[in-house]
């Protein structure tokens, strides 16, 4: 055997330890995820619908990072391949409701045709241009085919949208649609499907030519290949992909209307892959678990969460780049768990005066929101256990007290985190 | 016919000098910093509750002078303490940070006005007729916002093309660390720049503000218009931005006052196209209902024909 | 008469607006030369391998590849058809990994095109081929570290191994030695010498005793244009060239 391929044979047999170790991690999170619907607390309608949501969004999110993360392609309008993906598999869902023979549970495949054809038809012009012109066409795409679905009513139903059944079907092979938990398991089953197929096409030669066009372009022309063709097969993928989010989405609801093409969809998915950690493949998953929690469950507290989602979003761009993912990542290098500690020790004293600081502004923002935007209701309101009066000046004294000293001791707090930092990376 | 036609020449100049107003300050910090600055309309939309809030407490003239001037103030808060830490990272980190800007700017609005829109009327004192054509009269704040905003293409032409700094500021976008060598002070440099393009942004915004609603989605509805303009016109160009202006609002109003389909083009050529036809609908939809997609419609076919703009000399 | 020669440049010329960087350059690089190109700053050269790599189009003038005109075409069809070309400033994939850098360089040239079926963990011909250029180069060691972390003297060497890595039969060199210490360099010059055996190389140097120890034949291009071509000696001892360096050239 020559020099090169022994060398091969040692690294394949060294890699394959690894890989047994990934497939046992995705066993057992697959076990996880499908028990999880019967752990209490997500027992409920509410609870699988929220788990539900989370793995539409999670396929969507994953989607959008084959074109960001993987080929570097910012698209603000990629809820266009989603929606349309949408609209395709509830029609699907009519035809199955009217008798076509085939069972619900391959709707979302006509969103994916409905996605890829979106992609390929709008690749072929945008992936002509990359950075920001990319990040400026995808935004005009967006914003034509949302005002195209109120110009086309009969197609895209208007305002109401359009809507189906997904329990009446002539046939099901025993997976029938009707409950939430049955929902979950068909959206389980198709996002694992999706995730994994997406992760084996980063992993093909031309998933890997899209990581390469992603970090040098240039470089990527000048080993033979044509990085325009590159970026219209991710583009292509990445509609394929969300198109079948977009299913998921027509199933779970029953309806797809023109906010699936908005530009808030558009923006929310990108959030997601963003915070998750576009760096990572599996950054996306956790940005819309994260994002979709948030979402459901402080919009019932505050009418002032997007506020918070958006300094959640600058905080990550600003001092978190690599998003959750990244930072998680960032303390596998710590391999001494005494190390380890010590930054657990240093971020938990940190904590205290961040979470001075947030109740301060949290006090005041939501305090400058229920007078502006509710000021029906009177300034008298509560937050959490607590009841104040938003007229008078003592709460927002309070509220600028705790802000600014907890701003004071959080930047004294800073170099204990630093220092105990380079202590875990002298030691690691 | 001729009074259709002029009254909506008349109002498309004045919507376009409108997107010249806001796409100038975007076109400056975009060919002088390289970032393109999604939180522009926002700046516009600041503009035009900062001159409702002042207008009522000081009165217009004022309101005129202090909200650009805020404004200005907010850009080099931002370029300073936000942007300039991102400029490192590359144009996608730097575009991220003004879209999560923008994001936030608008529940910002939000959180200090509430979600309806403010009462936002033209200030009495700019509200006279200027002149009257076919009937209908041309108010004395469309004169001044057209004045406004050619005075503001010719500061900038000036600026850009004429005075020493603007050399300076161009070969900073493209050698920061060498100018910086030779002395001049690169990340300062950028905070005016940005300073200047807020408070261009802002000055739009002041006359815009009663032109438009002024409320938390004005951002959003005019923002992704504006972008059309600088890439139709050619990104980091001010002689294109204002032809792509001038272009799409022309083009916008003519569409809205055309009520007309394709339909109705089709019946007078003679072709019947009957109502089970799959393209139908496609077909039936009247220009003036199309009217909100023609800048979008003018972007792809820009991108498929010319990618690099009316009067574009860069690329991206 | 075309079989013989690799490249062949005639009346080449490049304009940027009104300025003319390369004005009428002709040269012919035989099959399994290794041809250096000197002058002095700001001559032209790397705009000339931008010329030939299909960069830039030039503005007049033909460039043919085995016979084959290439002057205008796009960088990737030039390198399909066997040139390929390393950059004076590094040009690698920095996140990447230095094995995931080589093995990207080669797909096309295995035939792999816009494969999206096959794993490419599981190509074992691509992972030898990367494998041996990791080991030409002498970074077998660094294998998965991501080449943005790489050393200088690394990435000129990963740079080196990406143009080399696809078989590429015409390789183009600008500058490899340049920011190397005189060991670096050294171990540089013995590298090109074994992965040029067998193949054409053109290679920009400022390195003299690069040039002399390397180069079967030179040329020297000043302002654009090519005032000698010559094997080593010759040039050596030509006035004009003597007069363009003003004397400089070591007596190697």
């Amino acid at each position: 055997m020559t020099g090169a391929a022994a060398a091969a044979e040692r690294v394949a047999r060294s890699a394959a330890p690894g890989r047994r170790r990934r497939a046992w991690l995705l066993i057992a999170t697959v076990a996880l995820l499908v028990a999880l619907p019967h752990v209490p607390g997500l027992q409920s309608d509410f609870g699988r619908s929220l788990l539900t949501q989370m793995g539409i969004a999670a396929v969507f999110a994953l989607s959008f990072n084959l074109l960001f993360g993987q080929t570097g392609l910012l698209s603000f309008g990629h809820a266009v391949y989603f929606g349309l993906g949408g609209y395709a598999a509830i029609g699907l869902m009519r035809a199955i409701n009217h008798g076509l023979p085939l069972p619900m549970l391959v709707v979302p495949l006509a969103g994916a045709a409905g996605g890829l054809l979106a992609g390929v038809l709008f690749g072929a012009v945008t992936t002509k241009r990359a950075g920001t012109i990319f990040a400026l066409i995808s935004l005009g795409v967006g914003e034509l085919v949302y005002a195209a679905t109120f110009m086309l009513p009969g197609i895209f139903g208007g305002e109401e949208g359009i809507t189906a059944s997904r329990t009446r079907a002539t046939i099901d092979f025993g997976f029938p649609l009707g409950s939430q938990l049955q929902v979950y398991y068909a959206v389980l089953l198709w996002t694992v499907a999706a995730a994994l197929a997406m992760y084996a096409f980063t992993r093909t030669p031309v998933g890997r030519m899209c990581n390469a066009v992603r970090d040098n372009p240039e470089r990527a022309e000048f080993v033979g290949y044509n990085t325009q063709r590159v970026r219209f097969i991710a583009f292509a993928m990445a509609g394929l992909f969300a198109g079948l989010a977009g299913g998921l989405h027509a199933i779970n609801y029953e309806i797809v209307s023109a906010d699936a093409v908005s530009a808030a969809r558009s923006g929310a998915v990108l959030i997601m892959a963003y915070i998750g950690g576009a760096a990572y493949f599996v950054g996306p998953i956790l940005g819309a678990i994260v994002i979709t929690w948030l979402q459901s469950s402080l919009s019932d507290y505050t009418s002032a969460w997007l506020l918070y989602l958006g300094v959640f979003f600058m905080a990550m761009i600003l001092y978190a780049p690599s998003g959750l993912a990244g930072l998680i990542m960032m303390h596998r290098r710590i391999a001494h768990p005494r190390a380890l500690a010590g930054v657990l020790a240093a971020y938990a004293v940190a904590l205290v005066p961040l979470a001075l600081m947030a109740a301060g502004a949290v006090l005041a923002i939501e305090m400058a929101y229920r007078m502006s935007t509710q000021p029906e209701l009177g300034t008298r309101m509560r937050l959490l256990w607590m009841s104040l009066d938003a007229a008078l000046p003592w709460p927002w004294i309070v509220a600028a007290v705790a802000l600014g000293g907890g701003l004071l001791l959080f930047r004294a707090a800073v170099p204990l985190v630093a220092s105990a930092w380079e202590r875990a990376a002298a030691r690691g | 016919m001729l009074e259709l036609v002029t009254v909506s020449l008349l109002n498309g100049v004045v919507y376009g000098l409108l997107l010249f107003m806001l796409s100038s300050g975007l076109t400056l910090i975009f060919s002088m910093m390289g970032v393109l600055n999604f939180a522009h309309a926002s700046v516009f939309m600041i503009g035009a509750y900062l001159s409702f809030q002042l207008g009522r407490w000081v009165g217009f003239w004022p309101a005129l002078v202090i909200a650009p001037l805020l404004c200005g103030l907010a850009g080099a808060a931002i370029e300073r303490y936000g942007l300039s830490r991102v400029h490192a990272r590359g144009h996608v980190a730097e575009i991220l940070f003004t879209f999560g800007l923008a994001y936030l700017i608008e529940e910002l609005v939000t959180m200090v006005w509430g979600r309806n829109a403010v009462a936002n009327a033209v200030p009495a004192v700019i509200d006279f007729p200027l002149f009257h054509v076919f009937g209908s009269t041309f108010p004395a704040y469309k004169g001044l916002m057209m004045l406004i905003s050619l005075a503001m293409f010719a500061f900038l032409y000036l600026a850009l093309k004429k005075t020493r700094i603007g050399l300076v500021i161009q070969a900073a976008l493209t050698h920061p660390k060498m100018l910086s060598a030779l002395g001049h002070d690169v990340p300062g440099v950028f905070v005016l720049v940005f300073a200047v393009g807020s408070a261009l942004a802002g000055l739009a915004g002041v006359i815009g503000g009663f032109m438009l609603l002024t409320q938390p989605t004005l951002a959003h509805a005019i923002g992704p218009i504006v972008f059309v303009v600088v890439v139709v016109g050619g990104l980091g160009s001010l002689g294109g931005a204002l032809l792509a202006s001038m272009l799409i609002g022309i083009l916008q109003t003519f569409a809205v006052a055309v009520d007309y389909s394709l339909l109705d083009l089709f019946r007078t050529l003679g072709i019947m196209i009957s109502r089970g036809s799959p393209l139908y609908e496609l077909f039936a939809i009247k220009l003036a209902t199309a009217a909100p997609i023609v800048p979008y419609l003018l972007l792809v076919l820009m991108l498929i024909v010319r990618p690099r703009g009316l009067l574009g000399t860069r690329d991206v | 008469m075309a079989a013989a020669c690799a490249l062949e440049l005639r009346s080449v010329e490049k304009r940027f607006g009104a300025t003319e960087i390369i004005r009428g350059v002709s040269l012919e690089v035989a099959r399994g030369e290794r041809h250096a190109i000197i002058g002095p700053n700001g001559a032209g050269k790397s705009t000339l391998f931008n010329l030939i790599s299909g960069r830039y189009a030039p503005t007049r003038g033909s460039i043919r590849l085995d016979g084959e005109e290439i002057a205008g075409a796009r960088s990737f069809a030039i390198n399909r058809r066997g040139l390929a070309r390393s950059f004076q400033v590094t040009n690698i994939f920095p996140r990447l990994s230095v094995f995931e850098n080589l093995r990207c360089s080669v797909l096309w040239s295995l035939g792999y095109r816009y494969n999206f079926w096959r794993n490419a963990d599981a190509l074992r011909d691509a992972g030898e081929c990367a494998l041996a250029t990791l080991e030409h180069i002498g970074l077998a060691a660094r294998g998965d570290v991501p080449a943005g972390v790489l050393t200088y003297a690394e990435q000129r060497a990963l740079e080196i191994g990406i143009t080399i890595a696809g078989g590429a039969h015409v390789i183009l060199l600008d500058e490899p030695t340049a920011g190397m210490s005189r060991g670096e360099a050294d171990h540089a010059v013995a590298l090109i010498r074994r992965v040029s055996e067998g193949r054409t190389l053109v290679i920009v140097e400022h390195d003299m005793s690069v040039v002399f120890g390397l180069a079967n034949r030179i040329s020297v291009l000043v302002y654009g244009e090519i005032i000698a071509t010559d094997v080593p000696a010759g040039i050596r001892d030509n006035p004009a060239v003597q007069a363009a360096y003003l004397g400089t050239l070591p007596d190697a």
